[in-house]
């Protein structure tokens, strides 16, 4: 445990971050684009709770953060999920450069 | 290096690998299994670091919630065996630039920092969670717990309405297609009777 420094842990919560920016920037699918979110907030909950361990192990502020992120994740996916559907079934497509009428 | 450094090496290259597979395969099915064993990772990254709730309450509510919403609404909207479009190569580049660029600048900012970590024992347990959770003395959770209550009644009811079939023909754009066709039918119909009878 106390063998692996903290940088360590961050650089893999920082890779993971900018490989949902990537996902994010390239893909242009929206479930594609809501998995990319998904990870990006993975991330983030990382960092919250190593945070939490190893610099401020008599609190438990990071937690909290955590398990709000988490309901908050789970409550955007499934309004993404539910326009997502809706997109679908007035476009029969979900590819965002094809539902451009609200785009100027 | 000692087992659990190697076996925290070993969790984190199978993360960032599943990661970066479900980001870059062009099989939407197969992205949606490639994040599933990330988040899976992540849970084991959770046991590891000896946070069990969390990582608990992650391998429920990702990978029994998250992931199952993510493949049902691809059956409900892909033909899943088929593969994207391609993405134009100046795109693929700029992004890939962009976010090593991004990488390096946070990392570098990181490995600079001098994080004075403590060796103490980080003592959480569910019900210290709980107590505090719910505490409504300074540092207590109280009032976002509420907040958050509300917004999950919010997001479920928003569901509903918006995933709701409307009225034929009201919003549904094929509907409406369909409609004004038969109306236009209905109209040369009407010309060519009028030309037949001469009037």
């Amino acid at each position: 445990m106390s063998d692996v420094p903290i940088s360590h842990i961050l650089f893999v919560s920082t890779a993971l971050f900018f490989i949902g920016m990537y996902g994010l920037f390239t893909r242009r699918n929206m479930i594609t684009m809501l998995m990319a979110i998904e990870l990006i907030l993975n991330s983030v909950n990382i960092n919250f709770v190593v945070f939490n361990k190893y610099l401020y192990p008599e609190k438990l502020d990071g937690i909290f953060f955590t398990i709000f992120i988490i309901t908050i994740a789970a409550a955007e996916a499934a309004i993404a999920i539910a326009i997502i559907i809706n997109l679908y079934r007035s476009h029969r497509s979900i590819d965002v450069e094809k539902a451009s009428e609200m785009k100027w | 290096m000692s087992a659990s450094a190697i076996i925290f090496y070993i969790i984190s290259a199978f993360i960032l690998g599943a990661g970066l597979l479900a980001m870059t395969t062009r099989k939407i099915f197969r992205s949606a299994i490639w994040l599933l064993f990330s988040l899976i990772g992540i849970a084991a990254l959770y046991f590891w670091l000896e946070v069990e709730f969390i990582a608990a309450v992650q391998i429920i509510v990702y990978v029994g919630g998250i992931v199952v919403l993510i493949i049902f609404s691809i059956f409900l909207t892909q033909q899943s065996g088929n593969e994207m479009p391609k993405q134009p190569l100046k795109r693929t580049i700029a992004s890939a630039l962009a976010v090593l660029f991004g990488f390096g600048l946070t990392f570098l900012q990181i490995w600079k920092y001098n994080f004075q970590t403590t060796t103490k024992e980080f003592d959480w347990s569910v019900s210290k969670i709980g107590s505090q959770m719910l505490g409504t003395k300074a540092g207590g959770y109280a009032l976002p717990f509420e907040v958050v209550s509300m917004l999950l009644l919010a997001a479920m009811i928003g569901c509903i309405v918006i995933a709701m079939k409307a009225p034929r023909s009201a919003t549904n754009g094929k509907a409406k297609e369909e409609e004004l066709e038969t109306i236009q039918e209905a109209s040369e119909v009407e010309t060519t009777i009028n030309e037949i009878t001469g009037t």
